[in-house]
């Protein structure tokens, strides 16, 4: 499934190559192999986007992974490294072990999760596990990234926090200071309320009031279905005080996509639904990410997502990392990885790198409507000792993380 | 079109202005043709043009969508001008200021070179990983020659031998036989490449890394590998905004200048020494760079805020910004 570009007799003529100082081996008969796994979940039934106009996706995350081995491949076929990606599904209600082991069978040493994070953690404690570092491509849980952080877990996805915090910049750079906050009520939803508020708080907003929106399980297609919404939702939030946006929860896409145009007072919708906050999305095509767009909708006849991104880059990292040492041996490609001088181009303006203190990919973060970019976080004038993207998320004097 | 320029002249001959005596024609001091100025600006679709002299803009020329790269034929009678949208090469007559024809490039055209003897253009097509040799003269696709994962950059010897392709997401520089047409060595540089520039001498080319902030430089005589690596510290301003784009080298070896990108800086570099000497502050997003005909002023297009830098070169100051069209990308001065 790997597709190489080149002719085969290209890799008779690599020669030495040295870049930026290091030297790296002369392609050898047999390339260096690092074998990566990714690991996916069913999607549940209930799990469908709330507009028709948004297809269901059943390979999201794997089709990134897919792609970062093809772009890795093709620098690599020059240093006599190849990639190599095995695939593995847990089934609805599945043990998460079993696909783990195996994927370990299959020979793979680094794992790309598209998991959410309860299994997540299940792999994380897994015995079959060993030392292999495991890539979280999927799961946007803080604790994660703070007490229940392990030193073999990398984070290619943002944590809510820094999309909220990348939302929170962008709503005091308009001064939209007052928030009104509707939220679900999944277990997700909840943790994400909690961290909107952090953020409020960081930047100095106020959330004027809250409710939780009390869904249940709606069909997604019915006829004249406005009709309920466009009587329920005013009412719903006519008691807020007065605020400049109202800011919905809804990562499971249940419900904020009824909220844009139905509010009381005539106000924005931000969030999950409206104007978001997001690591990736279609409309961004700056920074080159237009060619990253145009090669993934070639491979995969569809849009690129937050979580093929965040799997991609978790691929990419590896990639990136392997050049630039010569090397497939875990230990030197994760110094590498660690240090100063990886810098990975991520398409969003800024190169991206990983936090020592809990292994979170620091990146730029799209602030989109539903048809256009409208900006990208961090946002001009917030600043931090170190770089603006740590003022985006759990900073390392305040994260829970200990390695 | 002023009839000062030589062309302009000719042409005002042989349409009967012949009061003038050839000794009249020759008594004009050189001096006296303003150098003409071409920034493409890549949001507009337009190429501005600035008259050197008066240091504004005397015309918008427009052409096909989404203009970047620019270069001049060989003879000097056309501007080619990469419009990546329409998939083809904008052939700009330096006459009228119009475009007279264009020619299909395949692919999402990026950055273009001409090379010095053979009537050929070399363009980076990055959505499919190619760089196409077109001949401008019979109209003809010479050939394709396949590189890395989105090629960018382009640089061709000062002699025509070689050709250096950089590509961005394999962070290679891929040195090209321009008589094979093939590339031969392949050659890691920093993250996403994208500018290269031969020195004048022909023994050096220099690549420009955007997310890696750095300047490779890559021994063109024997080894063909990275020799030494230039990087780039501006005080007061974050990292990540210091990225290296384009590259302008003056012939007599002794400064290079180095666009930094959304550090708003130009930085200047000791070509023999590769010592960082200085950075200069310029518009916001600075992108590419042009030397002029004597190479006394430094042009910069700054993408974000819309407008040129003029750098006068003796001092290393920025003395003036040129307002022109949005999101200027390239600029070239006509030779």
């Amino acid at each position: 499934m790997t597709t190489l570009p080149l002719p085969p007799r290209w890799l008779a003529v690599g020669g030495i190559v040295i870049g930026l100082g290091w030297s790296v081996a002369l392609p050898a008969d047999t390339p260096d192999t690092l074998t990566l796994g990714y690991l996916g979940m069913e999607r549940p039934d209930d799990r469908e986007p709330l507009s028709v106009l948004d297809p269901v996706l059943d390979d999201e995350g794997r089709q990134g992974a897919r792609l970062g081995i093809n772009d890795n491949n093709a620098t690599a076929q020059f240093l006599g490294q190849e990639f190599v990606l095995h695939e593995a599904e847990v089934a609805l209600g599945d043990d998460v072990g079993e696909a783990l082991e195996q994927l370990i069978d299959e020979g793979v040493d680094w794992i790309i999760s598209g998991l959410p994070f309860d299994a997540l953690q299940a792999v994380m404690g897994h015995p079959a596990l060993g030392d292999r570092v495991v890539f979280n491509a999927w799961a946007p849980d803080d604790a994660l990234r703070g007490e229940a952080c392990h030193p073999n877990l990398y984070h290619t996805t943002p944590s809510r926090r820094m999309l909220a915090d990348a939302l929170a910049q962008f709503l005091g750079y308009k001064q939209w200071e007052r928030w009104a906050l509707v939220y679900g009520n999944t277990d997700e939803d909840r943790r994400l309320a909690e961290t909107l508020r952090a953020a409020a708080e960081r930047y100095g907003h106020r959330i004027v009031g809250d409710r939780m929106w009390p869904h249940d399980p709606m069909a997604r297609r019915a006829e004249g279905g406005f009709h309920a919404i466009q009587r329920e939702i005013p009412v719903f939030v006519q008691d807020f005080p007065d605020h400049d946006v109202l800011v919905v929860a809804d990562e499971t896409d249940y419900f904020g996509e009824y909220f844009p145009y139905q509010t009381w007072e005539p106000r924005p919708v931000v969030g999950t639904q409206g104007l978001i906050a997001t690591a990736w999305y279609r409309a961004h095509e700056s920074w080159g990410a237009v060619q990253l767009q145009r090669r993934f909708e070639k491979l995969a006849d569809r849009w690129m997502t937050p979580r093929d991104f965040g799997a991609w880059l978790a691929v990419r990292s590896l990639g990136e990392a392997a050049a630039r040492t010569g090397s497939a041996e875990r230990e030197v490609v994760l110094e590498y990885m660690l240090g100063e001088e990886f810098e990975l181009a991520g398409y969003l303006g800024l190169p991206v790198s990983y936090r020592t203190w809990n292994h979170q990919l620091r990146q730029p973060i799209l602030i989109t409507g539903p048809r256009m970019v409208a900006s990208v976080s961090p946002q001009e004038g917030y600043l931090h000792p170190r770089t603006p993207l740590d003022a985006l998320g759990a900073d390392e004097g305040e994260s829970q993380c200990r390695f | 079109m002023s009839l000062l320029t030589p062309r302009g002249w000719f042409s005002a001959s042989r349409h009967g202005l012949l009061g003038l005596t050839l000794g009249g024609l020759l008594a004009l001091p050189l001096a006296a043709q303003a150098e003409r100025i071409f920034v493409s600006n890549e949001k507009d679709n337009t190429i501005s043009v600035i008259d050197g002299e008066s240091l504004e803009v005397v015309e918008t020329i427009p052409v096909g969508r989404r203009p970047r790269s620019m270069a001049f034929s060989s003879d000097g009678s056309e501007l080619f001008v990469a419009v990546g949208d329409d998939e083809s090469i904008d052939m700009i007559d330096l006459e009228s200021l119009r475009v007279v024809r264009s020619q299909a490039s395949g692919d999402d055209p990026e950055v273009i070179r001409v090379d010095p003897n053979r009537p050929y253009i070399y363009v980076s097509n990055e959505d499919d990983n190619i760089v196409s040799v077109l001949d401008y003269e019979s109209r003809t696709l010479v050939t394709e020659i396949p590189v890395g994962v989105e090629p960018e950059g382009l640089g061709i010897s000062p002699d025509g031998r070689w050709l250096v392709s950089t590509t961005e997401t394999s962070n290679m520089a891929h040195i090209i036989d321009a008589e094979r047409m093939e590339a031969v060595h392949h050659r890691l540089v920093g993250a996403r490449p994208r500018h290269v520039e031969f020195t004048h001498d022909g023994r050096e080319a220099w690549v420009s890394a955007e997310i890696a902030g750095t300047v490779s430089i890559l021994d063109m005589q024997e080894t063909f590998d990275v020799k030494h690596t230039i990087r780039f510290d501006v005080p007061g301003v974050p990292r990540e905004t210091v990225q290296a784009v384009g590259v302008a080298l003056t012939s007599d070896g002794r400064y290079a200048f180095v666009a930094l990108g959304p550090s708003n800086r130009v930085a200047v570099v000791d070509q023999q020494t590769y010592e960082v000497l200085d950075t200069i502050l310029v518009g916001q997003r600075v992108w590419h760079l042009a030397l002029n005909g004597d190479e006394s002023r430094l042009y910069t297009t700054n993408g974000v805020s819309g407008d040129v830098t003029v750098i006068e070169v003796d001092g290393l100051r920025a003395t003036r910004s040129i307002p022109v069209g949005r999101f200027p990308w390239g600029v070239i001065v006509e030779p």
